[in-house]
C-alpha cells in the first residue's frame, strides 16, 4: 500500500515523520562535511561565544561556543550521530530477541508460552533505567555498553506484540493448510507467520528507537552514558546546565534536537500503525 | 477466580525470586566485597580474613541462600559508604519518591481522563486537536530537559515555585508536573481508545435511542466498560514512575530513592542499589496484582470467567 492511497491525515503524518527522520539521518551521515569544526576541538580563547542571533556573535560560530570554546553547531551536528546509532544498535539487538520470544510463545502456546510469559513479566518488573545505570557504571561507563544493555532490556514490547499477533494467526486457515501439507513448525513460522507480523514489528521498532534515544540522552545527562569529550545531546545539556541564564541556547538547542527527532520517529510510527489498520 | 488469584500470587513470588537472584548477581558482579569493606589500607591477610568472616569464600548458591534468608528477615546489609543499615536508608527515602510518584500520577490522570474521554466523544473538534498535540509532544520531550525548562521558567524567571528540596508540598509541584508528563500520553491514548470502542457498541446506540443525556451515556454506560485497561495501565505506570524518578529527583534535588540509587551507583555502594532494585521490582509485582484484583471487582464477567 502506498502512502498516496492512505487517508490524508495518516499520509501526512507518515510523510512529515519521514522527512524529519531523513533530515536527521542525512545530517548525521554527512556530519564530517557539514560541521564547520571538529566537535571536540577546544579553543580556550573563544570560550562561551554568543550565538549569531544575539547580535554580539559572528558567523565564524553561528551557534556560538561552549565553556571549552568548542563550536556548538558542530557539536549539535555530531550529537545526532550518537542518538541515531543508539536507536539502530538497540533495535538491532532487541528486535530479534523479542520477535523470537513472541513467535515461540504465540505459536506453540502451552508450557513454552507460560515460560515466555514468565520471562516477559520478570523483565517488566525490573527498573530499566536503574539496572542500566548500575551495569554501565560497573563495567566503566561507555557508549557501547549502554547500547548493549539497553538492547538486551528493550525487547519486551516486541515480544508482547508479536506474541499477541501470532496467537491470532495460529489457527487461521492458511496456517492449518500449511500444516496439512506437512510443513515443519520452522517453515510455518518463517514462511507464513513472519511475513504477517513484520509490519507490527516495524511499528514497535520505531517506538523502541524513540525510547532508546530518550533513555540514552537521560543516561548521558546523568553522566553514565556517552563520556566527554564526545558530543551527545544529553551530555551537552548537562554540561551547559549552569550556564542556562547566561546562554540559554546551550541548554534549549540540544533538548529541542532530541524533541524534534523523537517527534519525527513517533509521527512515522503513528503513520505506519494507522496504515496497517486501513 | 480463587484459582486465578492463587496462580497470580505464585507467579509473582517466582518473579520476585528470579529478580532477587539477578540482584544478587549484580552485587557480585560489582567487584570484590571484601576489598570494599576492608578499605584502602588493608593487607592481603586482612582481606583474606575478612573474606572468610563475610562468608565470601563459600560456594555462590550457599551465599545466595544465606543472603536471601537475611533479606527475608529484613536485613539487607549495611551501606558501604555510611555503614547505615540499608533497609533504614531505603525506607526513609521511599516516602519522598512515593509522594512524588503519587502526585505525578494524580496530575497525569486528572488531565488524561477528561482529555481522553472528551477526545473520543467529540471527534474532529479542538479537543481532539489538543489531545493529539499534548500526546505527541509529551512523548517526545526528554524529562531532564523539561525539568530544567520548568524550573527555569516557573522557579527562577517567575519565582513562583521552589526548584530544589523537599521541605513543603510546594517543592513537589514542579517535579510532579515533569514526572507526570511522562505518563500522560499513554494514559490519554488508552482512555481515548477504550472510550471510542465502547461508544461504538450496540448498547450505547440503544441508550442514545432511549434519549439518555450525554452525561448519563458517558458516566453510566461507557466509563465502567472503558476503564479496565486504564486501571491496569495506571498500576503499571505507577511502578514505572517510582522507578523512573531518578532523573527528576536528581534535577530537583529531591531526596528520594531515585537520587539515592544514583548516588550509591556513583559511590559503588552496591548493597543499597541492590535493595532499591529489589524494592522497586516487588512494588511493581504487587501493583500489577492489585490491578488484576481491581479489574475483577469492577467487571463481573472476569470474575465468572476465571
Amino acid at each position: 500500500m502506498t502512502a498516496l492511497t492512505l487517508p490524508r491525515a495518516t499520509a501526512s503524518r507518515l510523510n512529515i515523520g519521514l522527512c524529519i527522520v531523513a533530515l536527521f539521518i542525512a545530517v548525521a551521515a554527512l556530519a564530517p562535511w557539514l560541521a564547520p569544526y571538529d566537535p571536540a576541538a577546544q579553543d580556550l580563547n573563544m570560550r562561551l561565544q554568543p550565538p549569531v542571533w544575539s547580535g554580539d556573535g559572528d558567523w565564524a560560530h553561528p551557534f556560538g561556543t561552549d565553556a571549552f570554546g568548542r563550536d556548538y553547531l558542530s557539536r549539535l551536528i555530531y550529537g545526532g550521530r550518537i542518538s541515531i546509532s543508539i536507536a539502530l544498535i538497540v533495535v538491532a539487538i532487541s528486535a530479534p530477541v523479542g520477535i523470537v520470544l513472541g513467535l515461540a510463545g504465540g505459536y506453540f502456546g502451552g508450557r513454552i508460552d507460560a515460560v515466555i510469559m514468565f520471562i516477559i513479566t520478570t523483565r517488566l518488573s525490573l527498573p530499566v533505567v536503574l539496572v542500566t545505570l548500575a551495569i554501565v557504571s560497573i563495567t566503566g561507563g561507555s557508549f557501547i555498553t549502554a547500547a548493549l544493555v539497553l538492547g538486551f532490556l528493550f525487547w519486551d514490547r516486541f515480544a508482547v506484540v508479536v506474541r499477541a499477533e501470532t496467537q491470532q494467526l495460529r489457527n487461521r486457515q492458511f496456517i492449518l493448510a500449511a500444516r496439512a501439507t506437512g510443513a515443519s513448525h520452522l517453515q510455518i513460522i518463517g514462511n507464513e507467520i513472519l511475513p504477517n507480523i513484520i509490519k507490527q514489528a516495524l511499528v514497535v521498532s520505531t517506538i523502541e528507537m524513540a525510547h532508546a534515544i530518550l533513555v540514552e540522552a537521560a543516561l548521558s545527562f546523568l553522566g553514565l552514558g556517552v563520556q566527554p569529550p564526545t558530543a551527545s545531546w544529553g551530555l551537552m545539556v548537562a554540561e551547559a546546565r549552569d550556564l542556562f541564564f547566561f546562554l540559554p541556547h546551550l541548554v534549549t538547542l540540544p533538548g529541542l534536537a532530541i524533541c524534534l527527532l523523537v517527534l519525527g520517529i513517533n509521527l512515522l510510527s503513528d503513520g505506519l500503525h494507522s496504515s496497517g489498520h486501513t | 477466580m480463587r484459582e486465578f488469584l492463587i496462580n497470580r500470587v505464585i507467579v509473582g513470588l517466582l518473579v520476585a525470586l528470579v529478580v532477587s537472584i539477578l540482584a544478587f548477581g549484580l552485587l557480585r558482579m560489582s567487584g570484590d566485597l571484601a576489598l570494599e569493606y576492608a578499605g584502602e589500607n588493608a593487607t592481603t591477610a586482612d582481606i583474606t580474613r575478612l573474606r572468610h568472616e563475610l562468608g565470601l569464600d563459600r560456594p555462590l548458591p550457599v551465599q545466595y541462600l544465606d543472603w536471601a534468608r537475611n533479606m527475608l528477615a529484613g536485613d539487607m546489609g549495611n551501606s558501604l559508604s555510611t555503614g547505615e543499615p540499608v533497609i533504614r536508608l531505603v525506607a526513609s527515602r521511599l516516602s519522598v519518591t512515593a509522594t512524588l510518584a503519587g502526585l505525578a500520577l494524580s496530575f497525569a490522570l486528572l488531565v488524561a481522563l477528561p482529555l481522553g474521554i472528551a477526545s473520543a466523544y467529540k471527534r474532529n473538534s479542538w479537543v481532539n486537536w489538543l489531545e493529539t498535540a499534548l500526546v505527541t509532544l509529551g512523548q517526545a520531550v526528554p524529562s531532564f530537559w523539561l525539568a530544567l525548562m520548568l524550573s527555569a521558567f516557573f522557579g527562577i524567571y517567575l519565582g513562583w515555585l521552589p526548584v530544589a528540596g523537599t521541605e513543603t508540598l510546594r517543592h513537589f509541584i514542579l517535579p510532579a508536573l515533569t514526572l507526570g508528563t511522562a505518563a500522560l500520553p499513554i494514559l490519554t491514548r488508552v482512555t481515548k481508545t477504550g472510550v471510542s470502542e465502547v461508544l461504538q457498541a450496540e448498547f450505547i446506540r440503544t441508550a442514545r435511542a432511549k434519549g439518555l443525556s450525554t452525561r448519563q451515556i458517558l458516566v453510566v454506560h461507557t466509563l465502567p466498560n472503558a476503564i479496565l485497561p486504564v486501571v491496569s495501565l495506571t498500576s503499571v505506570q505507577l511502578g514505572q514512575l517510582l522507578a523512573g524518578s531518578v532523573v527528576v529527583e536528581t534535577v530537583f534535588a529531591l531526596d528520594g530513592i531515585g537520587r539515592l540509587a544514583l548516588l550509591s551507583i556513583e559511590r559503588v555502594d552496591f548493597p543499597v542499589v541492590q535493595a532499591i532494585v529489589i524494592c522497586l521490582a516487588v512494588i511493581y509485582i504487587l501493583l500489577t496484582l492489585l490491578a488484576d484484583i481491581a479489574n475483577m471487582l469492577i467487571d463481573p464477567r472476569l470474575r465468572a470467567k476465571q
